[in-house]
């Protein structure tokens, strides 16, 4: 996704003058159009986390626009105080960027992935989290990070929509991907991020549940759409790359029970590593059951 | 304001620091509570920015945030925070409480404090927004012990070095003393010029930081950098107050009546010589 980031983040810059880019240090080969384009508005900050956030701050309570960029670890937990003080709290306009959310980095090792971005940074007053589904999603993501006045955070990733489905549809905080063809869905698949397409084609065609697209956090609603679904199949699936704690599994559980709508729940997500061993986003995924084949066999156990 | 205070203002800025030490121990004594010492210790440093230094577009970030009732009576008596106001000070539903409020709701007070480390991070940001929009102004920056403790706090220094942010000034209350002690046995911060100088900063010692021509001299000093300037203000905590100069229990106390009493008649004695 930041390929599509850094082109949409170009355009953006030069059209709005008050747009300040911070990088702690990160994004070769990805941001140098960025830079290009924005010129002394693209400020490397050095390995800083907490001082990019800080300076962000002070340049936001000036009125101008700063994003912070990073991997999405650096970027949300070395400067979490900076980012709940400076800027939740004081509900400044500033955007944080964390590249390769989740698993991201695979191979780079537990250092390198977020498993708990979302969950710290909903927490926070004020705060608001965005999580584009595929990389054609993020323009989209963009819009709504900018048009979104206050603190905010994008989580990028990496997901080919497939070519044999149509969509994705606009970007929207949740959206319907998939709907049943039979009269009732059997389940109601909610995921978050890029790992959910891993579901796409297949589910598709058993036609027997609804997916939506949950891409941003914290859940301040639910849709018609989506709490119809879940009142005829009673079946709830989510599936996340993030940590169980805190994540998508469980704000929706809360809003399902708020509507006292009775529903089974079962809960796809990160589960660290368990067997304390490394490899790539695909060899992590596998481990947490959140991989095409393991995805298909939880289901169909689901709806058996 | 002029190059040099002369004496007139060295004189008026006496009688303000009084009128501020009073309300300052008269706010602590109404809210029974402590951090006495904390604003003491920077008062001098406070009254000179707010009383003589600083003009109406420039910003004052206080980063060791637990001396805000320092911060709130200077504010006021210079006129930038209604008097009346400072009568809610640690009430409930309170904007002053016992550290500065969030959320930019006091215009001169941009930033809520309190978690040492982030002032002069913040402060860089306002001063490079300048740069992007064309405004021309200071900010000053008042640092503690404690805060130099923290390694945002030299990640900042690196980056206004390094940006040559020229409109900022560091003023360190160096009084020696943090939470469970002296400095340099907790973490010793010296040569504390070296360091600031090393980062690269135009930096001025205060030989006495509670003393107003002391304070101005340094100013002085650095005044015509091209760097930003670090004014190393060697100061004692509780200042002015006898049994609560250099004792790291003023960190936390609050007065007793005789306490009072006695902080008070020692402010008059002072007045009267």
């Amino acid at each position: 996704m930041r390929k599509e980031f850094s082109g949409w983040i170009e355009n953006f810059g030069r059209a709005e003058p008050r747009f300040v880019f911070l990088t702690g240090d990160l994004g070769f080969a990805a941001l140098e159009n960025v830079q290009a384009a924005l010129q002394g508005r693209f400020i490397n900050m050095g390995v800083c986390e907490q001082n990019m956030v800080s300076v962000a701050a002070g340049l936001a309570q000036q009125g101008l626009v700063p994003l912070c960029y990073s991997i999405a670890p650096f970027a949300v937990f070395r400067p979490f105080e900076q980012i709940r003080l400076d800027l939740a709290l004081h509900k400044l306009n500033v955007k944080i960027v964390g590249n390769g959310g989740g698993y991201g980095y695979g191979i780079m090792g537990a250092s390198h992935h977020a498993l708990e971005d979302i969950a710290v940074l909903s927490v926070l007053q004020n705060f608001c989290c965005f999580i584009p589904l595929c990389n054609s999603d993020v323009s989209g993501a963009c819009e709504a990070l900018f048009r979104h006045v206050g603190p905010s955070y994008l989580r990028l990733g990496f997901g080919v929509w497939p070519a044999t489905i149509e969509g994705p549809s606009r970007f929207k905080p949740i959206r319907k991907l998939i709907a049943t063809r039979e009269a009732r869905p059997k389940a109601t698949v909610v995921g978050l991020g890029p790992v959910l397409l891993n579901t796409l084609p297949w589910i598709c065609e058993t036609g027997v549940a609804d997916v939506f697209a949950v891409s941003q956090m914290p859940l301040t609603d639910l849709t018609n759409d989506l709490l119809s679904s879940v009142s005829a199949s009673g079946l709830v699936w989510v599936i996340e790359e993030h940590s169980a704690r805190g994540g998508l599994g469980e704000h929706l559980a809360t809003w399902l029970a708020k509507r006292a709508i009775p529903f089974t729940f079962y809960h796809s997500h990160a589960l660290g590593y368990p067997d304390g061993l490394y490899g790539s986003q695909s060899y992590h995924q596998t481990l947490s059951r959140l991989d095409t084949a393991s995805l298909q066999r939880t289901f169909q156990q689901l709806i058996s | 304001m002029k190059d040099h205070p002369d004496g007139n203002d060295l004189k008026e800025l006496a009688q303000f620091r009084q009128q501020c030490a009073k309300k300052v121990l008269e706010l602590y004594k109404m809210a029974n509570a402590g951090h006495i010492g904390s604003s003491l210790s920077c008062l001098e440093i406070l009254v000179d920015l707010c009383f003589y230094r600083m003009s109406n577009d420039d910003v004052l970030i206080l980063s060791k945030g637990h001396a805000a009732a320092a911060l709130y009576t200077t504010l006021s008596l210079s006129g930038r925070l209604p008097e009346a106001q400072l009568d809610s000070f640690y009430k409930e539903g309170t904007l002053l409480a016992a550290h500065p409020p969030c959320g930019g709701t006091i215009g001169a007070i941009p930033f809520g404090t309190g978690s040492l480390g982030h002032g002069l991070g913040l402060s860089c940001g306002i001063a490079l927004s300048c740069r992007f929009t064309g405004k021309s102004f200071k900010v000053f920056t008042v640092l503690s012990d404690g805060d130099c403790n923290e390694g945002s706090t030299w990640e900042a220094a690196l980056f206004a070095s390094h940006h040559k942010l020229s409109n900022l000034t560091v003023i360190i209350d160096i009084n020696g003393l943090q939470g469970l002690g002296y400095t340099k046995d907790i973490l010793n911060l010296e040569p504390i010029l070296d360091k600031w100088q090393s980062f690269g900063f135009a930096v001025a010692i205060a030989k006495d930081g509670n003393d107003f021509s002391s304070l101005s001299r340094a100013h002085e000093n650095v005044q015509s950098s091209k760097e930003p300037r670090c004014i190393i203000a060697r100061t004692i905590k509780g200042h002015g107050i006898s049994y609560m100069a250099d004792r790291v229990e003023w960190h936390y106390l609050p007065m007793k009546d005789e306490h009072y009493t006695q902080a008070l008649s020692q402010i008059a004695n002072a007045e009267a010589e």
